[in-house]
């Protein structure tokens, strides 16, 4: 019999206003996401590599990994990267694909409100895909670790520059990332995320009309607004049916 | 092409910067909007459902744009997950699966 995934109860009986921002925070977001992490390293990998190919010094791709931190719009920038660098198309697409993010640190606001502006500031920096859904898995418990997001990404921001560095050193020497399956990471990511993520039954109109918005979007339009119209059409249309 | 693994452009790191001040006023832009505003119970419901709702949307066109590969792969990371609850678990069956599944097609 498969697990219950629902944290719904626990999210209500738990007041949002006990969240605070503690080192044993910082420390349990640390340690939860080390296996994430990993995850994260293998698509660092990926991402040097990608650098490399594109003419992007070490120093260069470390860099861009140390203050981005951003994997998605940094694979999409490199592989937009030629000579004279085309800037405007970079720093549109980084916008356009990262603007998820807005929803994702939106959704933090009810426990993040309890936190000071420097934690809550400070921490958004290390926002990453991966460490916001594993902090709101843990938010949602009733846990009260605001200091979970920086704990976490400091563990995705380790890992995703040392790996960085290490893609690019190997980057004349690994040839098809194919090949070792590190272009199934994200997805397998995402998908473990996704079982942890689902709430029951009430879960599943919101994710249809997320998963057929953004399967039209993707179809129709570049870049990843997608991601961002799947997000944005399930909430609507959860605002839309609150008490209908 | 640049030379030496520590060389650094200066308008590549002007570039580089550029894209990192745009990406974090997108991760802070959100929650700096929402907090200054009254959030009803209604904008929580919507809200509620956008982490699930946004991890759907990066997966569906990924999986989409699989084959048959890909999608039984992915069953074994759910599959893993569901059972375990345990990400890495999950992360290093789908990899597995991937490369072996690669093999016998």
């Amino acid at each position: 019999m498969a697990p219950s995934h629902d944290y719904s109860s626990s999210a209500d009986a738990a007041p949002d206003s006990a969240v605070s921002f503690s080192l044993e925070g910082v420390r349990t977001g640390f340690l939860t996401c080390i296996p994430v992490a990993l995850g994260v390293a293998g698509y660092g990998v990926a991402f040097g590599v990608v650098a490399n190919q594109a003419g992007l010094s070490v120093a260069e791709a470390a860099l861009m990994s140390t203050t981005v931190v951003a994997g998605a719009s940094q694979l999409i920038a490199v592989e937009l990267w030629a000579d004279p660098l085309p800037v405007t198309a970079i720093l549109v697409t980084t916008v356009a694909v990262n603007l998820r993010y807005s929803l994702m640190g939106a959704a933090l606001e009810r426990w993040f409100r309890h936190l000071s502006p420097a934690q809550v500031y400070g921490s958004l920096f290390l926002m990453a895909d991966e460490n916001w859904a594993l902090t709101v898995r843990d938010l949602k418990t009733g846990s009260g670790r605001g200091a979970f997001l920086l704990g976490s990404g400091i563990a995705i921001w380790t890992f995703w520059v040392a790996s960085t560095v290490v893609g690019v050193l190997a980057g004349g020497v690994i040839g098809d990332p194919a090949r070792y399956g590190f272009d199934f990471i994200l997805a397998a990511v995402f998908l473990a995320l996704a079982a942890d993520l689902w709430d029951g039954r009430s879960t599943l109109v919101p994710w249809l009309v997320a998963l057929a918005t953004a399967l039209a979007a993707s179809s129709m339009l570049p870049g990843r607004w997608y991601i961002l119209l799947g997000g944005l059409a399930a909430a609507v249309l959860e605002v839309i049916r609150y008490d209908a | 092409m640049r030379e030496g693994w520590l060389s650094l452009d200066p308008f590549v790191v002007a570039v580089v910067l550029a894209m990192a001040v745009l990406t974090y006023l997108t991760k802070v832009g959100g929650l700096w909007v929402l907090s200054r505003l009254e959030v009803s119970d209604r904008l929580e419901a919507g809200l509620s459902v956008l982490p699930g709702a946004i991890v759907i949307a990066i997966l569906g066109p990924e999986l989409a744009s699989g084959g048959p590969v890909e999608w039984a792969a992915g069953a074994v990371v759910l599959a893993i997950a569901w059972r375990t609850e345990n990400i890495l678990l999950a992360l290093c069956g789908g990899v597995l699966a991937v490369v072996a599944f690669r093999g016998l097609v």
